[in-house]
């Protein structure tokens, strides 16, 4: 065995990008990929920069900051939620929630991650920042 | 000089089954009808068809279906599945399919049966796993985010997105065979339900039941038919599968689709006739007027209000009522391109415009993810 030339590329061993992320949620980290050639960072991960093209970009921690880049309010007979598009401060845009009075979700708004378990599963979601908190 | 692919080859056939609501009929039956319809417009059989493009919400192997139901024996096929902007993607295909020699007459056809089946927009069959802890109705929320940003950044109004479900209805009550033809104000637009903030009901399309289809040919073959319509420009995008990986909120790939549609017709969104916009909802034809030149990017709201693309408008825009007044089976984009071919065949009736001799029929998939983009012309553009 030890003698035997590597037949698959170790650049893409161990966990896959998909379970890299969800096993981060899992230990309360969002783990972002940042690209060690470019420098771009992306959200959700991929085998590969999709700014540069660059196979395996690393893991790294995000800073948890983050803006609303666009936000609707669903309406149903049980209830009203929100439904956002997030923007990381480092820059890659998430779809999420934001906590709280969905009314009270603006375009622009900080906000600060936290990881919730729903149905046994971690979930990234957002509270709104404090007042001159993260921006 | 001119593209070599401009009028390369022409809709020779058009089908359409106006079986809007239609139970006891499956997809299949209407994509069927809808071939049938088309093929006998173009004066053809199904022994004549050796290449067909086909996309089916109902089906994984759309091909293999209707080939095996219509009896054909085919020689070229291509099942492209990128929402409802698919049947554009396949005139691309079809144009260098028929243009190599890969096939001689190429069959575009879809059915649905979605509304009898249930009533519900059909899912594209992939569920999104970053998406789906966050229960976004699927695909309305996903329009609702692109609108909500483009209001943030341009001062669009809930006022000027209803005034472009008023000029469909406007123009569908034109169209015996729209399926919503009462009247329709601004004011029970806004009052209508908010489903997803903010679009209300009356922003999103129809569910409906329906078959549309298509038979192209060789240009050289198709002064042979009685009212070819010519493929002047094609253009298709993609750029994004979930709404946030998308790259800006308030721009579509059909930016990028139009370009190439209207390099390869050479021509400018001021030398068209008669638009079609591949309205799901409201925001997608205010952003689609933008994107494929028709007024700057921000204006599509004051464009639309302005009246300009209601009867009686300057710019004619989803003649036949559009997926918010007349049909919407699920993947709507076979439709636009038919109802461009019968404006430049003038057989519109009430709702025909006037000596229109070049149409642009626009094409939407997925959450504004895939754009396609077709020109068309009346023999005498050629
Ligand atoms: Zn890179």
């Amino acid at each position: 065995m030890t003698d035997d030339p590597q037949i698959t590329d170790p650049r893409f061993d161990g966990p896959g990008p998909d379970a890299t992320w969800h096993a981060g949620l899992a230990r309360g980290i969002v783990a972002i990929q940042r690209c060690g050639g470019c420098g771009a960072h992306q959200a959700p991960p991929s085998l590969l920069c999709r700014a540069c093209g660059a196979p395996a970009p690393g893991f790294v921690d995000a800073s948890g900051k983050a803006t609303v880049y666009s936000a609707t309010t669903i309406r149903r007979r049980d209830g009203a939620y929100n439904v956002s598009i997030v923007e990381l401060a480092e820059g890659p845009r998430l779809m999420s929630r934001v906590e709280g009075d969905p009314e009270a979700v603006r375009i622009g708004m900080a906000l600060t991650a936290r990881i919730v378990e729903e149905d046994g599963i971690p979930v990234l979601v957002f509270d709104p920042a404090p007042a001159g908190g993260a921006a | 000089m001119a593209d070599a692919n401009r009028g390369r080859i022409a809709i020779v056939g058009t089908g359409i089954t106006n079986r809007w609501e239609a139970p006891g009929r499956t997809a299949f039956d209407q994509a069927q009808e809808a071939a049938l319809l088309a093929l006998e417009d173009a004066g053809l059989t199904t022994r004549d068809v050796d290449g067909l493009f086909c996309s089916l919400s109902a089906s994984g192997t759309p091909v293999l279906n209707v080939a095996e139901r219509l009896g054909l024996t085919l020689r070229h096929a291509d099942g492209t599945m990128v929402g409802g902007s698919s049947f554009v993607f396949h005139l691309r295909s079809a144009l260098g399919a028929l243009s190599a020699g890969l096939c001689d007459v190429a069959l575009v056809t879809y059915g649905s049966n979605q509304r009898s089946a249930g009533g519900k927009l059909v899912a594209m069959p992939d569920p999104q796993p970053y998406e789906l802890p966050y229960r976004p109705l699927y695909p309305i929320s996903s329009y609702a985010l692109a609108a909500a940003r483009h209001m943030h950044e341009h001062g669009t109004t809930r006022e000027q997105l209803a005034s472009i479900a008023v000029a469909a209805r406007d123009w569908a009550r034109m169209n015996p065979a729209a399926m919503e033809r009462g009247p329709l104000g601004i004011d029970d637009v806004l009052a209508s339900r908010v489903v997803s903030d903010p679009l209300t009901k009356l922003d999103c399309c129809l569910v409906t039941d329906g078959g549309g289809a298509l038979v192209l040919t060789r240009a050289d073959r198709a002064k042979d038919h009685a009212a070819p319509v010519y493929l002047l420009g094609v253009g298709s995008a993609v750029s994004h599968r979930q709404i946030a990986a998308m790259p800006d909120l308030t721009t579509t790939a059909a930016a990028q689709s139009g370009r190439e549609a209207y390099r390869m017709a050479g021509l400018g969104p001021g030398e068209i006739d008669h638009v079609m916009l591949y309205d799901a909802f409201t925001i997608c034809t205010l952003m689609f007027l933008e994107d494929l030149g028709f007024c700057t990017k921000g204006e599509g709201g004051a464009f639309a209000a302005s009246g300009a693309i209601a009867p009686g408008g300057s710019l004619p825009v989803n003649t036949n009522g559009g997926g918010l007044s007349c049909n919407h089976p699920g993947m709507y984009g076979i439709f636009t391109v038919i109802e461009a071919a019968e404006q430049l065949r003038g057989r519109c009736g009430a709702r025909q415009v006037p000596g229109a001799e070049v149409a642009l029929a626009h094409a939407n998939g997925g959450v504004l993810s895939s754009q396609a983009t077709a020109i068309l012309g009346a023999p005498s553009t050629i």
